[in-house]
C-alpha cells in the first residue's frame, strides 16, 4: 500500500523482535491499515559476546514465534516487512540466520516472499585504510582506534541509516527487508522519507516506536505511529495504556547520552524546540522536531574482541567475624593462589572478587561502607584458558574455604558452597574494542543489498 | 513552612540508571511536577561537583549535565569505570547505579 500524500502510518509491534508481543494489539494495529511493519532485533545492551562470537539475542526458537506471525500479516496486509539488525549484533552471519529462519517458516506454510536482505559487516581492510586516512574517530569515552585492535576484533559492523533501505525498497514488489546491524530509527524513517516526509519528524518518529510502546503509560508493545507534512501522532495500541505529553517527551531520555540531541548516521535529531499535545487520552501529536545533517555523513563501527576464558565460584558467609575481615582475607588468599601459580605470568590472569552485601553492585562507588550479615562472595577468574582459569578458582575458594583469620572460632570453613560444580566454567570472556565513528562518501556503499525470492 | 532534608527517592518520579552505548551510563531523574523540578532546580543542590563526588568522576569528565525545562528532569551521562560486559563487569545494563542521586538530600516542605 503506498501512503496517501497526507498520512504514513507504521506499526511497530514489539521493542525488539524475539521477545514476543500480545497478538490482540497486534491485530488492532492492523486494523489502522498501516503501510509497514518495523521492528528491531539489534542491541549492544545485553553485551560484547554477541559480537565477539556470533550468539543472537534471542532463542531461534523466540525468533522462529515471531518472524511466524510477522510474515503471515505482511502477507495479509501486503505492506513491506522490515526488520533492522538481524539477531542482536547485526552481522552477516545474522542477517543470512533471519534469512534462512523465514525460509523455513515460508516452506512450512508455502507462502513466498521477494526478501531484501542488507548486509553491514565491514572489511577489516578497509576499517585500517579509513583510519590511517584519519577518517576514523573515537565515539564517546574510548580510546582511539588501534589497527591491533581492528585485527582483535571477531567482526566490525557499521550502523546504516536510512538510506540503504531506501536503495532495498527502489526494487519492486519487496516484501520482507532483513538488514544487518542499523540504527534503531531508520527503518521507519526510511519508510516516511521514502513517502516524501519530513526527514526530521521522520526520524523522530522512528526514535520513539524502535522501542515499541515503551513510551506509553504503564510500559508496552505494539505502537502505532501517524506521520503528517507538519507533526506525528504515536498511540499504544493496548487500550490500557496511554501516551501522555510527559510520558513521549521523556522516552528521549531512555539511554540516551542527551535528551535533545541524538547524533545518528548522517546527522543529529534536535528535539530542543518539540511541541508535544495531547490528542486524546491516549494520543499525543509531536511537532517541532529538527535534523541537523552536519558537515559530513560519519557511521557507527561496532566490534568486539575475546578476551580469555573465565571461571567464577560463588559461596556464601555467615559468620560475622569472617565477614568483619572479609577483604583482608581474600587479598590474603588471593596474594597465595598468585604465588602458587607462580609459573603462570602475573599479567596474563585476572581474579576479581564480588562481593554482594558489601559493594557487589557498585563496587568503590557503594556509600554503605558496612556489610550486611551475610555476604555472596563470587571470584571471577580471567585466564588464556578455561582449564587454567577453573584451576585457579579452584585454588582461590578452597583457600577461602580453609584459610586462618585473627580471631577464627569456626574452624571447619569460612564459605558455604551451594552448588556443583564448585567451580563454574563461564567459557570465553569478551570485550567491546570497537566503537568509532567513520566517515563516509556515500551512506549505501559499504551496505550491499541482495534480493532473494523466497518460496 | 518548615523545611527537612529530603531523599530525592521520596520526590522524584523516576530516578533511574542505564547504560548508553557500551562506554557511557546515564542517569535520569524526572519530577512528578514542574514545580517540584523548579523547586529541587533552585535549591542548588545537584551540581556537577556533587556528581563528580558522588560517582568519583572528575567533573571534566561528565559527558551530559542538565536540567532540562521541557522534560522536567535532570539529565547526567559519564563515562562508564569499564567498557560493558567486559571482564570485571557487576552491572550489565548499569541499571542499579542510581542509588547515590536517590540519597540526594534537598530541603522539601515537611509533610
Amino acid at each position: 500500500m503506498v501512503a496517501s500524500n497526507d498520512e504514513i502510518r507504521i506499526l511497530t509491534p514489539s521493542g525488539m523482535l524475539g521477545y514476543g508481543f500480545p497478538l490482540d494489539h497486534f491485530r488492532l494495529g492492523l486494523a489502522q491499515k498501516p503501510h509497514a511493519i518495523t521492528i528491531d532485533s539489534g542491541s549492544t545492551d545485553s553485551g560484547p559476546q554477541k559480537l565477539g562470537l556470533g550468539e543472537m539475542t534471542c532463542s531461534r526458537e523466540a525468533y522462529m514465534k515471531d518472524l511466524e506471525v510477522l510474515l503471515e500479516a505482511q502477507r495479509e496486509a501486503g505492506i513491506p516487512l522490515l526488520i533492522s539488525s538481524a539477531g542482536g549484533d547485526g552481522t552477516n552471519l545474522h542477517v543470512d540466520a533471519f534469512r534462512n529462519m523465514i525460509a523455513e517458516i515460508s516452506r512450512k506454510r508455502g507462502w513466498r516472499f521477494k526478501l531484501a536482505k542488507i548486509y553491514a559487516d565491514i572489511d577489516k581492510k578497509h576499517v585500517v585504510r579509513e583510519l590511517q586516512a584519519g577518517r576514523v574517530e573515537p565515539l564517546g569515552p574510548v580510546p582511539p582506534l588501534d589497527p591491533r585492535e581492528v585485527e582483535a576484533a571477531t567482526v566490525i559492523v557499521a550502523q546504516m541509516g536510512a538510506e540503504p533501505f531506501l536503495k532495498a525498497l527502489a526494487a519492486e514488489d519487496v516484501d520482507v527487508v532483513v538488514s544487518g546491524r542499523a540504527y534503531d530509527p531508520a527503518p521507519t524513517a526510511a519508510m516516511a522519507i521514502r513517502a516524501g516526509f519530513d526527514p526530521a519528524l521522520a526520524w523522530h518518529m522512528g526514535k520513539i516506536m524502535e522501542c515499541g510502546a515503551l513510551c506509553a503509560e504503564p510500559v508496552g508493545r505494539n505502537v502505532i505511529g501517524y506521520l503528517r507534512h507538519d507533526h506525528f501522532e504515536i498511540e499504544p495500541l493496548n487500550p490500557a495504556e496511554r501516551c501522555t505529553t510527559a510520558s513521549v517527551a521523556a522516552h528521549t531520555l531512555y539511554e540516551k547520552t542527551h535528551p535533545f540531541l541524538l547524533a545518528g548516521p548522517g546527522g543529529t535529531l534536535d528535539l530542543s524546540n518539540c511541541t508535544y499535545e495531547q490528542v486524546t487520552d491516549r494520543r499525543v501529536r509531536v511537532s517541532g522536531s529538527r535534523f541537523d545533517p552536519g558537515t559530513r555523513y560519519t557511521v557507527k563501527l561496532e566490534g568486539a574482541r575475546t578476551a580469555g576464558w573465565r571461571s567464577i565460584f560463588i559461596a556464601g558467609a555467615r559468620d560475622p567475624i569472617f565477614i568483619g575481615q572479609i577483604d583482608s582475607t581474600l587479598d590474603r588468599v588471593i596474594a597465595g593462589a598468585r604465588e602458587y601459580f607462580s609459573e603462570v605470568p602475573q599479567s596474563s590472569y585476572r581474579i576479581i572478587p564480588h562481593i554482594y552485601g558489601k559493594n557487589g553492585v557498585m563496587g568503590d562507588l557503594e556509600p554503605v561502607k558496612t556489610p550486611a550479615h551475610e555476604l555472596c562472595i563470587i571470584v571471577e577468574v580471567a585466564a588464556a584458558t578455561q582449564a587454567l582459569a577453573t584451576a585457579i578458582c579452584g585454588k582461590v575458594r578452597t583457600s577461602l574455604m580453609h584459610s586462618p583469620y585473627p580471631g577464627r572460632i569456626a574452624t571447619a570453613g569460612n564459605i558455604a558452597s551451594p552448588f556443583t560444580p564448585l567451580e563454574i566454567p563461564l567459557g570465553q570472556a569478551c570485550e567491546f574494542n570497537v566503537y568509532h565513528l567513520m566517515t563516509v562518501d556515500d551512506p549505501t556503499t559499504l551496505f550491499p543489498v541482495r534480493y532473494e525470492e523466497i518460496s | 513552612m518548615t523545611f527537612v532534608p529530603t531523599p530525592l527517592r521520596d520526590i522524584a518520579k523516576v530516578v533511574r540508571s542505564k547504560n548508553a552505548g557500551p562506554f557511557e551510563i546515564t542517569l535520569d531523574i524526572i519530577f512528578k511536577s514542574k514545580e517540584d523540578y523548579e523547586a529541587v532546580k533552585r535549591s542548588g543542590v545537584i551540581t556537577r561537583e556533587l556528581v563528580s563526588e558522588l560517582y568519583n568522576v572528575p567533573t571534566q569528565a561528565i559527558i551530559t549535565f542538565g536540567f532540562f525545562d521541557l522534560v522536567n528532569a535532570v539529565k547526567i551521562t559519564l563515562p562508564r569505570p569499564r567498557p560493558q560486559g567486559g571482564i570485571g563487569e557487576t552491572d550489565m545494563h548499569a541499571a542499579q547505579q542510581h542509588v547515590p542521586l536517590q540519597e540526594i538530600r534537598v530541603p522539601w516542605p515537611a509533610p
